[in-house]
C-alpha cells in the first residue's frame, strides 16, 4: 500500500511528459538557440552543460527552462509551449552516446 | 604668402637651444611649389615653379636629416621592427629606417592598417619581452590604432608607438598635411597609454624615446607614445656628433612589503585549502617557475586564468578546472597579478534582475599581489570592481614571488610538511579526474559536422605534439588546456586584454615574427569575426615570410553577440527564433582559403568532415616549415 502511494506521489510530481516529436525537437534546438550554449549535438561547452547523455527528468527539464536558476535565459511558455518542450526533451533523450573514449586514439595523447 | 625653411628653423632653433641651431643656417629654403600636395583642395601647380631654374640659394639636398638621428636612438633602444602602413608625417624617419639603417634592427614591417601593426607588436611583446616599434600618423593613423592599443593596455603590454605630426603650421603643405595635423595628437589614445610627449628638439626626442622605453618596460607595462614632428625628422642634420642617444637602466621591478610578504607567508603555511589564482603573473619563464615553486611548497592548487602563460597544464597541482570549488572551499585566497578578484570571489547573474554572491567561507583572507594598485586611471574601467583584500601588495607578482618562497619554507615544520603531502595527494587525484572527464568530455560530437572544438584541437594537438609549438592566439573554447600538455613559457601568452575584436590575427603573425628567429612553430586558432576586422595582416605575413600556422574556428558567426542578443529575447518573451539577425557571417559564406591564397599563404577549406581535418594539418604544417604562412578553414560548432 505504502509503495502505492510513492508510486502515485512521484507519478503527480513527475507526471509522464506528452509525447515528443524528435524531428521537430531537433529543428528547434537550433531554431530556438539551445545550439549556441550547448552545442549543435548537446555535447556542452564552456557556455553551458551537456544535454547529450546527461539524466534529468521532463519535470524538471521543463522546470529549469521556464525558471532557470543560473545563467541560461528563461523559456517561458509563451514562446515555448508544453508540446514544443516535450519534443526538445525527446530529441535530447534521442541523441546517439559517443563513442568510447579508449576508441579515439587522439584522445590517449 | 611665401613662406620658408629657413624661417621655421630660425624659430625652431629659438626652442631648441643649441643642440640643431646649425640646422637654420644649412637647413635651405624650399619654395611651397615644389611641395606636392596628396589629394583635395590643393592649389593648382604652377608648371613654371617646376621648370624654372631655382635661386642659387636653394639646397635640394642634405646627407643626414633628423630622422638619422631617431633612427640611431631607436637602434639604442634595441628594437628590432617597426611595423606600420606607411604615411607621408613620417616619410623622412620611414625613409631613414630603409636607407640610413639599412631596414635592419628595425626592420619596416608593412602593415594594411595600424590596428594590424600594434596588434602585431602586441603579439610580438608578449613572445620577446620587449617592445616592437609601431609607426604611425599622429591623425588618422592613431584613430585607426586606437582600439589595439587598448588591448595592449588592458593587457599590460609595452608597445612603444610613433606618430607623426606636423606642428608648425607655416610648414604644412596645403591640403592633406593640414587634415593630418593636431595640437596633441596623444590625446584620443592618453586615456590608456603610461606616458606620451611631444619633442621639439632631437635632444628631448632621445631622452623621451630613454623615459617612455623605460616607462614602458616597467610593471605594469604598457603602451607609451612619442610624437615625431615631420620638421625635426626632415631638418637638415648639421650638429650630429653633438647629439646622443641616452642610455637606459631599467627599473627593477617592485617587490612586495617584507612585512606584507611575511604575513602572507605565515597565513599560507597555517591554512588548510589556500588557493593561487594566477591571471597575469609569469611575465617570464621564471615567474613560471616561481609559481611552481610556491605551489609545490604548500602543495597549494592553483587556478590558471590564462592571462599569461602562469602553471604548466599537466602539473599534479594545475586545478584550474575546479576553480569555482576550491575559491568556495578556500580559507586563503592568493591573487597573482589578478585583475578581477571581486570576480574570482563571486558569482554574478545576468538576468532581468542582476545578482551577486560571495562564494568564499566566512573569514576566508585574500591576498592580492598586482602592480595593477600602482598605476590605474579613471575613465575606461578595466580596473574591474573593487575587491575587499585583506593583504594588498601594491608590487609586482613575478618579482614577490621568490621572497615569499623563502619566507613560506622558513615556516614550515617537518609535521606540517607531511601534512602539506597528504593535501597534494588528494590535489594529484583531483587532476588525474579531471584529464579523465575532459578525454570523456570530448568524445560527444566526436564525428559531428560542424566540427566539434574538442575534435578540432585533438586534431591540432596530435601533429604539433612533437614540435616546438607555442600557441599564441586562441579561440573561447577552454580545450587547449584541457587536451594539451603546456609546460613551457613560450607556449601561451595569454588574450587581448580589452577583448576588442581583431586582436587574434595581428597578435598571431607579431608573435609568430618574434617566434621566427627560434624556429617555433607558431600556432594561431583564428575566429572568423575577428579575423575579418583587418585580414590584411595574413599578407603582412606572407610577404614577410613569416611562417605561422592559421586554423581557424570558423563558426560563421559573432557567436558571444548570438548568445547576447537570444538572452535579450527570451527576457522579453518574443522573437526567439531570431538572435541570427545581425550576429551571423553566412549569406554568403566568406571562403577564407581564397581569402588566404589570394594573399600568398597556403590554404585549405572550407573543412566541414572532421576526417579531413588531420591530413590537412600535415600538409599546412609542411608549408609552414618552408618558412610560409599557411591558413585551414575549418568549420566548426559554436564554441
Amino acid at each position: 500500500m505504502n509503495i502505492l502511494i510513492m508510486l502515485f506521489v512521484a507519478l503527480i510530481q513527475n507526471p509522464a511528459p506528452p509525447r515528443g516529436n524528435v524531428e521537430n525537437g531537433k529543428v528547434l534546438f537550433t531554431k530556438i538557440g539551445c545550439y549556441q550554449c550547448h552545442g549543435i549535438e548537446g555535447q556542452g561547452a564552456v557556455t553551458g552543460p551537456r544535454l547529450n547523455q546527461n539524466p534529468i527528468t521532463y519535470t524538471r527539464f521543463v522546470s529549469y527552462i521556464r525558471k532557470p536558476s543560473g545563467e541560461m535565459p528563461p523559456y517561458t511558455a509563451k514562446v515555448v509551449s508544453d508540446q514544443q518542450a516535450a519534443d526538445l526533451f525527446a530529441y535530447m533523450q534521442s541523441l546517439p552516446r559517443p563513442p568510447a573514449v579508449e576508441s579515439i586514439p587522439l584522445l590517449k595523447q | 604668402m611665401r613662406k620658408s625653411r629657413k624661417f621655421s628653423a630660425t624659430r625652431r632653433s629659438f626652442l631648441k637651444g643649441a643642440a640643431v641651431a646649425g640646422a637654420a643656417t644649412i637647413a635651405p629654403p624650399i619654395a611651397p611649389a615644389t611641395a606636392v600636395p596628396e589629394t583635395g583642395s590643393a592649389p593648382i601647380q604652377d608648371a613654371r615653379a617646376e621648370t624654372s631654374v631655382p635661386p642659387e640659394v636653394d639646397v635640394l639636398t642634405t646627407e643626414h636629416c633628423g630622422s638619422d638621428f631617431m633612427l640611431d636612438v631607436l637602434r639604442s633602444l634595441d628594437i628590432e621592427y617597426v611595423s606600420s602602413n606607411p604615411g607621408s608625417s613620417f616619410r623622412a624617419l620611414h625613409e631613414s629606417i630603409v636607407n640610413y639603417g639599412g631596414n635592419r634592427k628595425p626592420e619596416f614591417i608593412t602593415c594594411l592598417h595600424e590596428e594590424s601593426s600594434v596588434g602585431m607588436a602586441h603579439g610580438y611583446a608578449k613572445v620577446e619581452g620587449k617592445p616592437m616599434g609601431v609607426l604611425a600618423h599622429g591623425t588618422v593613423g592613431l584613430q585607426h590604432a586606437a582600439m589595439a592599443i587598448y588591448n595592449a593596455y588592458c593587457d599590460r603590454v609595452p608597445v612603444f608607438m610613433i606618430v607623426g605630426n606636423s606642428l608648425d603650421a607655416t610648414m604644412r603643405r596645403p591640403g592633406v598635411e593640414w587634415l593630418h595635423s593636431v595640437q596633441d595628437a596623444a590625446s584620443i589614445v592618453r586615456d590608456f597609454i603610461k606616458w606620451d610627449d611631444t619633442p621639439i628638439s632631437l635632444q628631448h626626442f632621445a631622452e623621451s624615446a630613454a623615459r617612455a622605453y623605460k616607462i614602458a618596460m616597467t610593471p605594469p607595462m604598457e603602451p607609451v607614445l612619442l610624437v615625431a614632428d615631420s620638421e625635426l625628422q626632415e631638418r637638415a642634420l648639421a650638429e650630429k656628433d653633438r647629439l646622443s642617444p641616452q642610455r637606459i637602466t631599467r627599473t627593477t621591478p617592485p617587490q612586495g612589503d617584507s612585512g606584507a610578504v611575511a604575513e602572507a607567508a605565515r597565513l599560507l603555511v597555517a591554512a588548510q585549502s589556500p588557493v593561487l589564482i594566477a591571471d597575469r603573473a609569469a611575465r617570464t619563464a621564471a615567474g613560471m617557475k616561481y609559481l611552481v615553486e610556491l605551489a609545490e611548497t604548500l602543495q597549494a592548487p592553483v587556478i590558471d586564468q590564462g592571462g599569461r602563460m602562469n602553471f604548466p597544464s599537466r602539473h599534479p597541482l594545475n586545478q584550474s578546472s575546479r576553480a569555482r570549488a576550491l575559491v568556495a572551499d578556500a580559507d586563503v585566497i592568493v591573487g597573482l597579478e589578478l585583475t578581477d578578484f571581486w570576480g574570482a570571489v563571486n558569482t554574478y547573474r545576468d538576468q532581468l534582475e542582476r545578482s551577486s554572491r560571495r562564494i568564499t567561507k566566512a573569514g576566508a583572507k585574500l591576498i592580492s599581489i598586482t602592480s595593477g594598485d600602482l598605476y590605474m586611471k579613471s575613465n575606461y574601467q578595466d580596473f574591474e570592481r573593487y575587491p575587499e583584500i585583506d593583504i594588498a601588495m601594491a608590487a609586482d607578482a613575478e618579482a614577490t614571488l621568490p621572497a615569499l618562497i623563502e619566507a613560506v619554507k622558513r615556516l614550515l615544520t617537518a609535521d606540517r610538511r607531511n601534512a602539506l603531502q597528504d593535501r597534494g595527494q588528494k590535489l594529484a587525484s583531483a587532476h588525474r579526474s579531471s584529464l579523465e572527464q575532459a578525454r570523456v568530455d570530448a568524445t560527444y560530437a566526436w564525428d559531428a559536422s560542424p566540427i566539434s572544438t574538442a575534435r578540432l584541437f585533438a586534431e591540432v594537438w596530435a601533429q604539433i605534439r612533437t614540435e616546438d609549438w607555442s600557441l599564441v592566439s586562441s579561440s573561447q573554447s577552454n580545450w587547449a588546456p584541457r587536451l594539451w600538455t603546456f609546460d613551457k613559457y613560450h607556449q601561451f601568452i595569454g588574450g587581448s586584454g580589452g577583448a576588442g575584436v581583431g586582436y587574434g590575427a595581428p597578435a598571431a603573425v607579431g608573435a609568430a615574427l618574434a617566434n621566427r628567429k627560434y624556429g617555433r612553430l607558431t600556432v594561431n586558432i583564428q575566429n572568423d569575426g575577428d579575423l575579418m576586422y583587418a585580414p590584411g595582416v595574413l599578407w603582412t605575413a606572407a610577404h614577410h615570410r613569416i611562417p605561422l600556422l592559421n586554423v581557424m574556428h570558423n563558426n560563421r558567426a559573432y557567436h558571444q553577440e548570438v548568445m547576447h542578443l537570444q538572452r535579450m529575447a527570451n527576457r522579453h518573451n518574443r522573437g526567439i527564433d531570431r538572435a541570427a539577425i545581425g550576429t551571423t557571417i553566412d549569406d554568403p559564406n566568406i571562403d577564407y582559403s581564397k581569402m588566404a591564397q589570394s594573399m600568398g599563404l597556403y590554404a585549405e577549406g572550407p573543412i566541414t568532415n572532421p576526417r579531413d581535418l588531420g591530413p590537412a594539418i600535415r600538409r599546412a604544417i609542411a608549408a609552414v616549415k618552408r618558412g610560409e604562412p599557411a591558413l585551414l578553414d575549418v568549420v566548426t560548432q559554436p564554441r
